[in-house]
């Protein structure tokens, strides 16, 4: 069995999975301390942090380049960088890159159905955020990346995301709608002009004129898009990635973790670390029933209901336990490990890698 | 104030909160809390899975209404249904209720809902808004409760009507955009009930998500419920040692620390949720409903009882000023 110091110190990647409110943000930002104290050059891509916490880092509303790496102003033996990520401003980089000329990104990022893409497309948080990971994984100045994912109601989105929304560029509608003719040309083929009338019936004309203008633009970019999708997709599945699961020992939440863990395993992926955080504390075992009548009774009330908050927690935590068959697991107190400053991190990242 | 008239101000709640704050645990207290007062109430739920089926011992909700706890009793209590409404069936069922039932496959086969549901994003959170105001507005129960997305979500949720407004121009989705903003906008019709816990980071985000919610909707907020509070029982603070050296002067010395540990985690836990109670009293001025801590990882139909009893003595608690 590994400890997640041995993946802070062995890994280049380390993803952070699991679902909304589980505190999967601040266990990324103090895993990365705890590498960058071990003496590594670290990057946290952080995803919609809590304001002390961004505030702490020097991601607050006042940073440079909110789509650049930051180095956080802490000392450690090692390097500690953060970025915020902006999807949209990654989004565009992408075109940038994968553009053939000048007006072809133009067309593009001024394209109103181009923005819907890069702004609320479902799984384009997830799909930037990997693309983030992809280039700062190639990014000389860093020796591991640690990455928060969005929280999300399909457990693997940020797997399947990439190609979802690169097949979606590479549309086969625009197959059935324009025939190219060479350059630019919007020729749209006679048998599809009724159905498209019918569309733009559901939402509006200008709006299916934009979607046509969009996939014309995105004309000759698959390629170049779908490549970089699967060098994304490898990254994941590499050696030097690790998964670590964070969840809290809630019955429901529990529930989505054992899904988690499985979808992962389907895509070959299996969870090295997991991260319980929000646990409570243990109180002896014996339920001294017999001191219940007298006046130490508010005190025999107190513990029986803390023993069963922890008999609940430790249930549902084997349940989910006996589904990761090879994983460091880490239990983090509930109530003083709240943290909002670079501090507080430090006191978490010693809980996670004890000595 | 007396629930049932909590519950009669408006014909929806929309219940709103960060994920594991316990939003839909609260959706279904509330729904049984106005069914006791008299209101027969449908839950919504968006996504399938969740508590609700757990609370109330009752398959996994469905398209299909279902009676989750059924109406009569000593108390003369109305009924609690409940349901799924999905956008992926809102939109069928949408396009159904245009004349476009026959293209539906086509425009899956093809991709073309992709393409429509990328052309104008939050078509989905609208068409779902749109079933509940058909429901609503044909009276399908006395109270609509809808476990709305998490926080966050909850705001572009709700934002979807406006910002498709924009984008559509005239047409079938205008309308309904406007419908849904007509809704929203009365109280009469619609209020949000904001979920939060007593912690630091809860508490920062149900203020973010009131004031979005007030200034970039304009909808009515209910009294906020902040959820898990602990009690502390009365003599818990007193002097252990000297209680335990005059009562159980055998104990042995471990037992004794499991006391003495319990009872301090606890004193510590009850003034670091009151702390965050207060700030939250200072920074938003909306009334609140206390519900207590359960302690148990598998809440049932007996703590959704155990809920709606406290909802109830909280809402008595308000005065007319408060709603």
């Amino acid at each position: 069995m590994s400890s997640l110091a041995a993946l802070l110190q062995e890994r280049s990647v380390i993803v952070c999975v699991g679902a909304g409110g589980v505190g999967k943000t601040t266990t990324a930002a103090a895993l990365a301390l705890e590498a960058a104290n071990r003496g590594r050059r670290v990057c946290v891509v952080t995803i919609d942090p809590a304001r002390r916490l961004s505030d702490a880092m020097g991601l607050g509303a006042d940073a440079p380049l909110s789509n650049e790496p930051q180095r956080v102003d802490v000392k450690v033996n090692g390097e500690l960088w953060a970025v915020m990520l902006d999807t949209s401003t990654t989004f565009d980089a992408l075109i940038r890159t994968y553009a053939l000329n000048d007006e072809q990104t133009n067309n593009i990022l001024t394209n109103d159905f181009y923005r819907n893409i890069a702004e609320s497309m479902s799984g384009a948080h997830e799909y930037m955020a990997m693309e983030k990971l992809y280039e700062l994984h190639n990014d000389d100045r860093f020796d591991l990346v640690i990455v928060d994912t969005p929280p999300t109601s399909n457990a693997i989105d940020f797997l399947e995301a990439p190609d979802r929304i690169t097949g979606f560029l590479d549309h086969r509608l625009y197959k059935v709608l324009v025939t190219p003719s060479g350059g630019f040309a919007r020729v749209v083929n006679f048998a599809a002009q009724g159905f498209l009338r019918t569309i733009a019936r559901i939402v509006s004309a200008s709006v299916v004129d934009d979607a046509i203008e969009f996939f014309a633009a995105f004309d000759g970019m698959e390629e170049g898009f779908r490549g970089r999708a699967v060098a994304v997709h490898n990254l994941l599945i590499a050696d030097t990635t690790s998964f670590v699961l964070v969840t809290v020992p809630r019955n429901d939440t529990i529930d989505d973790a054992i899904v988690f863990v499985e979808k992962l395993a389907e895509a070959d992926i299996n969870v090295e670390g997991l991260v319980v955080n929000r646990v409570h504390p243990h109180f002896g075992t014996n339920e001294l029933s017999g001191l219940a009548q007298g006046p130490l009774a508010p005190f025999v009330t107190v513990l029986h209901e803390s023993q069963q908050v922890a008999a609940g927690e430790q249930n549902v935590l084997e349940t989910l336990t006996r589904t990761l068959t090879n994983g460091a697991v880490v239990n983090v107190p509930f109530l003083d490990t709240d943290v909002h400053d670079l501090e507080g991190l430090g006191r978490l990242s010693r809980w996670l890698t004890p000595t | 104030m007396d629930p049932a008239r909590l519950f009669a101000a408006s014909r929806v709640l929309i219940v709103a909160g960060k994920g594991g704050v316990g939003k839909s645990t609260m959706s279904a207290a509330l729904a049984r809390t106005a069914a006791r007062a008299g209101s027969s109430t449908l839950l919504i739920r968006l996504t399938p899975g969740g508590p609700i089926s757990r609370l109330f011992a009752q398959p996994e909700l469905t398209t299909l209404e279902q009676t989750l706890h059924p109406g009569g009793g000593p108390g003369g209590d109305a009924d609690v249904r409940g349901r799924l409404v999905t956008p992926d069936k809102a939109l069928a069922e949408y396009l159904a209720d245009h004349g476009l039932a026959r293209i539906t496959r086509r425009l899956a086969s093809t991709g073309a809902i992709d393409v429509v549901t990328t052309a104008a994003p939050g078509i989905r959170d609208l068409l779902v808004l749109g079933r509940v105001k058909a429901m609503e507005t044909m009276k399908a129960a006395d109270l609509i409760v809808l476990d709305a997305p998490a926080a966050g979500h909850a705001v572009s949720f709700l934002q979807s009507p406006t910002g498709l407004r924009g984008a559509v121009g005239a047409g079938p989705i205008a309308t309904q955009a406007d419908d849904v903003l007509a809704m929203l906008a009365d109280p009469e019709r619609c209020r949000v009930m904001l979920v939060t816990l007593a912690e630091e980071t809860p508490v920062n985000e149900v203020i973010e998500t009131a004031f979005a919610l007030e200034d970039e909707i304009g909808v009515a907020l209910g009294p906020v419920i902040v959820n898990g509070l602990v009690d502390v029982p009365e003599g818990l603070d007193g002097n252990i040692d000297a209680l335990l050296a005059e009562n159980a002067p055998k104990l042995s010395a471990n037992d004794a620390a499991a006391l003495r540990d319990a009872a301090a985690f606890r004193l510590r836990w009850a003034t670091r949720q009151r702390e965050q109670v207060a700030r939250l009293s200072d920074s938003l001025p909306l009334a609140q409903l206390t519900t207590p801590q359960l302690f148990t990882s598998e809440p049932g139909p007996r703590d959704l009882e155990t809920l709606a009893d406290s909802l109830t003595v909280e809402i008595n608690k308000l005065t007319e000023d408060d709603v």
